[in-house]
């Protein structure tokens, strides 16, 4: 090999396990992502089991949860731990970890030309970190008072209470030091792929010519670098009062007939921090996706992406609202109200540039030759939950219409489709389409068809019946919603709503397979085989250090040079020079 | 022994399927096909499955409109809340026609403009005068909604509260108790460190404000078309107080005192005719997470008329005789 670059021997620990190549680390996310979201797809399958047949007997509940589900029915602690650390998982774990730790990590140094990140080192901490982390809250499931149950928001006083709820004891504490762990991660990751997009671009890859996965990642990086030390401040705080005795959140509480001596505090001021972080988290979730949806909606429909620079302003737009509207999720909190006023017109304005990445992917569609390659499928199902979960945010973002669906089902159906759905979908886009870089095999295309559509039509079985029950009033985290006659006549609702969630998590065995299988015995891909523009496909289909055996090509146009008049072939690769008398797009 | 079959059953599932996999993508290359590329037939297969699932999509929602439309809350029994459900209304025609040109649209592209081999795209990478049009259509709306919400927003919050009657929801884990004013309108003070005995909300009963409160619970009476300032306070962990019947949710938080006013327009009475349902009831629950028993805190809520409600009040003990 021709490069200068790193010509120490290879062990098998440095290579696989303590690897500072960012192609590994991104496997070492995507696995771990993957295992931990299996365990929280299972958990949801468990307490939806809860929903839709409260107090029936299931006896795969004692085998997985043993003392908390006596004779095969839910306890109501664990139904509260088991929707927690399943909100916990799929926000950061798998949507957050999973997701940017994947891309971020493969694609920032192959898209942008570099021959890694700028830290390795660091690189392979942000990992080790994350791993540690997924350590921590797997091993909270097992303690004896339960994992941590007041919910994903953890609210105080109930988190920081044990009196309040056994999850509140060692499950809280391994909950909160293993979020500090994530949030180490999460900075040492972001920290790098910002300073790799600013300085280690090959030569031509100005950043107007950046692919909007970059551009995408990079924001979100920012975005990260910015929120996260705030929730760490929130929880560092949180921990004090749990086993110092200060009164940051706590005030005025007589719990199981004791008076607190706890004085001055507000639980009020946690959720500020919360949401400080916990709104930008929606669009470190979901900006990543977006990114990776345009890069494969353009390659597949074989046409440049519609409005490239109305797609970064949409992105830098929402970047810069998603810090000034955390308030919306505490319109009927004891806020002041003017404040909700202020919330609601920065709420409503994201709709704006939300709008226009979703015209953008529609026109892109538009007299494209469409591909329907499973990822292109996963990417159309993303703009379609974009759509649907965007439209009902005009609900809750205006504060008085929050008033009575806040906090009910109409919240979850919200949040699943608009994040959640959209987020997993362009993971998964992500996955089938950048498999063959991953691993150098081609996943099998027809389970991935299979794969996408039990997925799409189950998981709108699932969340656009909430809707309706959250209309209908019903509160979300409820054990069961026997106790109140109102809610009898929902049964129904519930239970389809359960019947899809089974049949969704079955669809997810079908990809675990595909996954396996094709990165075992899957064919061998060819170097380039979604004809695409970017830079990763010109390197070679074996992973090498370096990335590139000889020179770092150098970039002459964008990223979306597809179906160009006048060229022979309906892609153009950043690498190949303008012709004479070519215009630029 | 069981389980070690179910094992070694699924393990020879997970064989086979392997196999079957494996010989299938074997077969196809021997017909001189690369499985795993996107042929015609499979563009215009998952083409038309797109529209299809479109249109039942479509279909779905609709039905579930007109089966479970029903079953949704009846409408607002208090005067903001019919505010509030008349910008529902509109929020929620404007999300369906968006959502009814938006979606069709996205999947009948995706079926249109499905690829061919010998297809070609067009190379259209911007337009800026149609760019413009779908900044300022959502702009022009959203400006709408935004000047609609907020001043339904601030009539709801600075309701004019000089003759409400004040009725303070005192929660903890899990249960709800009222405390009402008593003949001089005024609440005593009270915090948590007061509670003893039938005092269990801690009214500070050296004060003549608190003497005379009245606490109920489980079940409770408010007078029809009276405003109402509901104050609310917290004992140990976050509640929230949700009456989804009058659209009135405010959370109760440990140490601060919260607030809603407005002023319920049926009685339950009206409401058991109007619903058809005899058995209907006003009902208070808590809608923010607080411990094993959050889904069963609750209390119901009689809307009667003037007179009723004050015989049931007259019936009722003063806090520092019980």
């Amino acid at each position: 090999m021709a490069h200068d670059h790193a010509h120490h021997e290879e062990t098998f620990i440095s290579k696989y396990v303590f690897s500072m190549d960012h192609k590994m680390i991104a496997k070492q996310f995507l696995i771990t992502g993957m295992l931990m979201g299996l365990i929280g797809l299972l958990m949801s399958v468990f307490f939806r089991l809860q929903l839709a047949w409260p107090g029936e007997s299931f006896p795969i509940l004692e085998t997985f949860l043993g003392k908390w589900a006596p004779d095969g029915v839910m306890d109501p602690n664990i139904y509260l731990a088991l929707v927690t650390i399943h909100g916990t998982i799929m926000v950061f774990f798998v949507l957050t970890a999973g997701l940017s730790g994947t891309f971020s990590n493969l694609l920032i140094p192959l898209q942008i030309g570099a021959r890694d990140m700028a830290s390795g080192f660091i690189n392979m901490l942000s990992y080790w970190f994350f791993f540690a982390s997924s350590i921590v809250m797997t091993a909270s499931l097992f303690v004896t008072s339960g994992p941590a149950s007041a919910g994903w928001t953890i609210y105080p006083p109930l988190s920081a209470l044990p009196q309040a709820i056994p999850g509140s004891g060692m499950g809280m504490t391994l909950w909160l030091v293993s979020m500090t762990l994530f949030i180490a991660s999460s900075l040492l990751g972001a920290l790098n792929y910002v300073v790799t997009v600013l300085n280690l671009r090959t030569k031509g890859m100005s950043m107007t010519r950046l692919p909007l996965t970059i551009w995408a990642f990079f924001v979100t990086a920012i975005i990260g670098i910015l929120s996260f030390p705030v929730l760490l401040s929130a929880a560092l705080l949180l921990l004090f009062d749990r086993s110092m005795g200060t009164s940051f959140y706590l005030s005025d509480i007589m719990i199981q007939g004791e008076v607190l001596t706890n004085n001055g505090g507000s639980p009020v001021l946690f959720q500020h921090l919360f949401w400080f972080l916990g709104h930008p988290e929606v669009y470190i979730v979901l900006l990543p996706a977006l990114g990776i949806t345009s890069e494969v909606i353009s390659t597949n429909a074989r046409k440049p992406i519609f409005g490239y620079r109305a797609m970064v302003g949409s992105i830098l737009a929402i970047a810069f609202l998603s810090f000034i509207v955390w308030g919306h999720h505490m319109f009927i909190t004891g806020m002041n109200p003017f404040l909700g006023s202020v919330f609601t017109f920065t709420t409503l304005l994201i709709a704006i540039p939300s709008a226009i990445k979703a015209f953008n992917y529609i026109t892109t569609l538009w007299k494209g030759n469409i591909r329907f390659t499973p990822a292109m499928l996963f990417s159309i199902g993303l703009v379609s939950t974009f759509i649907t979960g965007g439209l009902t945010g005009l609900i809750l973002g205006d504060n008085a219409l929050d008033i009575n669906v806040h906090d009910t089902y109409f919240v979850v159906a919200h949040f699943h489709i608009v994040m959640g759905l959209s987020a997993i979908f362009g993971m998964f886009a992500g996955v089938y389409h950048w498999f063959p870089k991953l691993f150098g095999k081609m996943m099998n295309k027809q389970m991935g068809y299979w794969h996408f559509w039990l997925t799409f039509i189950s998981a709108y079985g699932v969340f656009f019946p909430m809707h309706f029950l959250g209309l209908a009033g019903v509160p979300r985290r409820y054990y069961s919603n026997t106790a109140f006659p109102m809610f009898d006549n929902l049964t129904d609702i519930n239970v389809l709503v359960t019947m899809f969630a089974i049949l969704s998590a079955v669809a997810q065995a079908i990809f675990m397979f595909n996954f396996i299988y094709s990165a075992l015995r899957g064919k061998k891909a060819e170097q380039n085989p979604w004809k695409s523009n970017t830079l990763e496909w010109t390197t070679p289909v074996e992973h090498i250090h370096g990335n590139w055996p000889g020179e770092i090509p150098e970039v002459h146009r964008w990223a979306y040079d597809y179906s160009k008049p006048g060229m022979d072939d309906d892609f153009v690769p950043q690498t190949v020079p303008l012709q004479d008398g070519e215009e630029v797009h | 022994m069981i389980q070690l079959l179910l094992a070694v059953v699924a393990v020879l599932v997970v064989a086979s399927v392997i196999q079957i996999v494996r010989i299938l993508e074997l077969t196809s290359e021997l017909k001189g096909g690369n499985t795993n590329a996107v042929t015609d037939k499979d563009n215009r297969n998952q083409g038309l499955l797109m529209f299809l699932v479109m249109i039942g999509m479509m279909g779905s929602f609709i039905w579930m409109w007109v089966a479970w439309g029903d079953l949704l809350l009846p409408g607002a029994a208090s005067i903001h809340g019919e505010q509030i459900d008349n910008l529902m209304a509109i929020t929620m025609g404007i999300i369906i026609i968006v959502f009814f040109i938006t979606q069709p649209l996205l999947f009948y592209f995706a079926y249109k403009y499905r690829g061919k081999k010998t297809g070609q795209a067009s190379y259209v990478s911007h337009n800026n005068k149609l760019e413009l049009v779908w900044t300022a259509i959502p702009a022009i709306v959203l400006t709408v909604l935004i000047v609609y919400g907020l001043r339904t927003w601030s009539s709801i919050v600075n309701m004019d509260t000089s003759d409400a009657q004040v009725v303070e929801f005192y929660a903890r884990q899990f249960d709800w108790t009222a405390r009402y004013t008593g003949a001089d309108g005024m609440l005593g003070e009270a915090n948590v460190r007061n509670i003893e005995g039938a005092n269990i909300v801690g009214v500070d009963l050296q004060s003549e404000e608190g003497q005379d409160d009245v606490l109920g619970r489980s079940e409770i009476y408010l007078p029809v078309g009276q405003p109402m300032l509901f104050r609310f306070r917290s004992q140990d962990v976050l509640h929230s107080a949700y009456f989804p019947h009058f659209r009135v949710q405010m959370n109760c938080v440990p140490g601060m005192n919260t607030q809603f006013a407005f002023t319920p327009t049926k009685t339950t009475d009206q409401m058991r005719q109007e619903t058809g349902n005899a058995e209907f009831d006003y009902i208070l629950l808590c809608n923010k997470i607080c411990g094993a028993a959050h889904y069963n805190m609750q209390m119901t809520i009689k809307v009667v008329s003037q007179e009723e409600y004050d015989r049931w009040m007259s019936e009722q003990t003063p806090l520092a005789n019980s």
